[in-house]
């Protein structure tokens, strides 16, 4: 993100994630929203009830039983030409999930704010990231922000992104670190917004005149239908998904960019980079986490360390060749991951160490799990774990079978 | 990849015959119908089609005499059982074309 300062009267707010995200769905004019409370994404739905109840918002809130219906309902209207939203957390994504597949399969350019939060068992309402990266495989596009401005801002690029691409996209956020702290955003006016996001074009028309069937039971190979055209089997359109996640990274760049043109924020790369430019130890985290980190790096700095963070923002499409380019320089890579994938690391570190393959990056990659169920992270533990592992480089073991936990045990 | 020319970005058809394949294909054993107990083709006359009313796939005529499509029936049996004549007997696949053969 880098600021620009623009001509007009800023409306700065004091609010919290939740509210941010509020605001972005409001922003972006959705119009059916249904979604069922779940801590710690409460306050953004109880927010979006009120705006559509005070008439701020001419929305459909679709009060429902529970998250799976939430997004049945998200799908389902998005597919009769609606911009909707929901949102969730924990269990309720992990609730969600076979819609989560459908709403992707069908290439419906749904937008969910997902509050990360810790899953059972046992029951934890704090926060780590096991949530949303637990569904990496859905198909849908994946933003983490690491504060509440990019929260806002972020809302607002995913439906332009995802009515660009048609695959839906996962906003997330980090619970309580985000969603429940105050910080001042910058509110952009309705016209700005407006100006920036073109209304909502179906790819799917239900006409009564002219009836279709969308996503039937469709065999695994190709097939000639009624009007004798050569239509895609199962494979072709899970091939397509594919693809346009593969394109979707110029479209995300595109769209971060002329948010900045219209609001001095650019979005310009997959990720942010703090002090990379000449560093050889590199810590790579996602969300709030990696802003943690550019406090550890500042300690690191003044000891006469050469580090830098990398926070990745997009996490699918995984940007494998940016990553690798900016990571050049590194000799060793800390990727502090708020998940993991059991019997094997975190998720973050998997995707880096896949993307650093046949590059000739002879760099030493360490994993660490940290904070989850809402386990503090301080930055002195992040820049002890560096310290840590500075000897390695003399050993020259650039791969370990498990990761490091920062816990008690 | 040949499929790209019908333009969909998810699985799209027109309402149609036939648009999930030849469902007769998956059938294991198939009706048979005797006219002689039929109750229209007895009559002669549009009279109970109890059978055109219940077939979920929409594949029995309300004709007189009445016809089964077997491109499409899947051999459920509910024409059988719904039959207040006991028109419709229900026969094995396999086993008829076993004796076909031999």
């Amino acid at each position: 993100m880098i600021n620009k300062k623009i001509d007009r009267k800023t409306d700065i707010q004091i609010l919290d994630g939740n509210h941010a995200a509020a605001q972005g769905a409001k922003l972006s004019r959705v119009q059916v929203i249904a979604a069922y409370p779940i801590t710690p994404q409460t306050p953004v739905t109880e927010t979006l009830s009120e705006f559509v109840e005070g008439g701020k918002l001419n929305a459909e809130y679709v009060a429902v039983e529970g998250e799976h219906s939430a997004l049945a309902v998200c799908t389902s209207a998005s597919m009769v030409g609606a911009r909707t939203f929901t949102a969730t957390s924990s269990h309720g994504l992990a609730y969600m999930h076979e819609m989560l597949h459908w709403a992707a399969g069908a290439r419906l350019p749904v937008v969910l704010a997902c509050v990360n939060r810790a899953i059972g068992a046992p029951w934890n309402i704090l926060n780590d990231q096991q949530d949303s990266i637990a569904q990496r495989d859905t198909g849908w596009i994946q933003i983490y922000a690491r504060n509440n401005q990019e929260i806002l801002d972020s809302m607002i690029q995913a439906y332009k992104i995802a009515e660009a691409v048609y695959v839906p996209v996962m906003v997330c956020y980090d619970g309580y670190v985000l969603s429940h702290t105050e910080m001042p955003v910058d509110v952009p006016p309705q016209e700005d917004v407006d100006r920036f996001l073109p209304p909502y074009k179906p790819h799917t028309i239900l006409d009564p005149a002219n009836p279709k069937n969308y996503n039937l039971v469709t065999l695994a190979n190709p097939r000639v239908n009624t009007e004798g055209v050569l239509c895609h089997g199962y494979m072709e359109l899970r091939y397509l998904l594919q693809e346009a996640l593969q394109h979707s990274r110029e479209t995300i760049i595109r769209v971060g960019q002329e948010f900045g043109v219209q609001f001095g924020r650019s979005y310009s790369n997959m990720f942010w980079e703090d002090r990379l430019d000449d560093a050889d130890i590199v810590i790579v985290a996602t969300g709030s986490l990696a802003l943690e980190a550019t406090v550890a790096t500042d300690t690191l700095r003044e000891a006469g360390h050469k580090v830098g963070v990398l926070g990745l923002r997009v996490f699918r499409p995984f940007p494998k060749s940016d990553v690798v380019k900016a990571l050049k320089k590194s000799r060793l890579i800390l990727v502090f991951d708020k998940n993991i994938s059991y019997g094997l690391e975190g998720a973050t570190c998997s995707e880096i160490k896949s993307a650093l393959y046949g590059n000739h990056l002879n760099a030493v990659v360490r994993n660490f799990i940290v904070g989850l169920g809402g386990r503090d992270v301080k930055a002195r533990e992040l820049a002890d774990a560096v310290k840590r592992s500075l000897p390695l480089l003399q050993e020259g073991v650039l791969n370990t079978e498990y990761p490091e936990w920062m816990c008690d045990i | 990849m040949g499929t790209r020319y019908c333009q969909h970005i998810c699985d799209e058809s027109s309402p149609g015959i036939g648009e999930a394949g030849r469902t007769g294909e998956w059938r294991s054993s198939f009706p048979v119908l005797d006219q002689k107990k039929c109750l229209p083709a007895r009559q002669n006359k549009p009279a109970c089609f109890i059978c055109w009313l219940y077939c979920p796939d929409a594949v029995i005529s309300r004709t007189i005499p009445i016809q089964i499509n077997l491109e499409y029936c899947k051999g459920c049996g509910i024409c059988a059982q719904v039959c207040p004549a006991q028109a419709i007997a229900m026969v094995n696949e396999e086993e008829f074309s076993s004796e076909q053969d031999s």
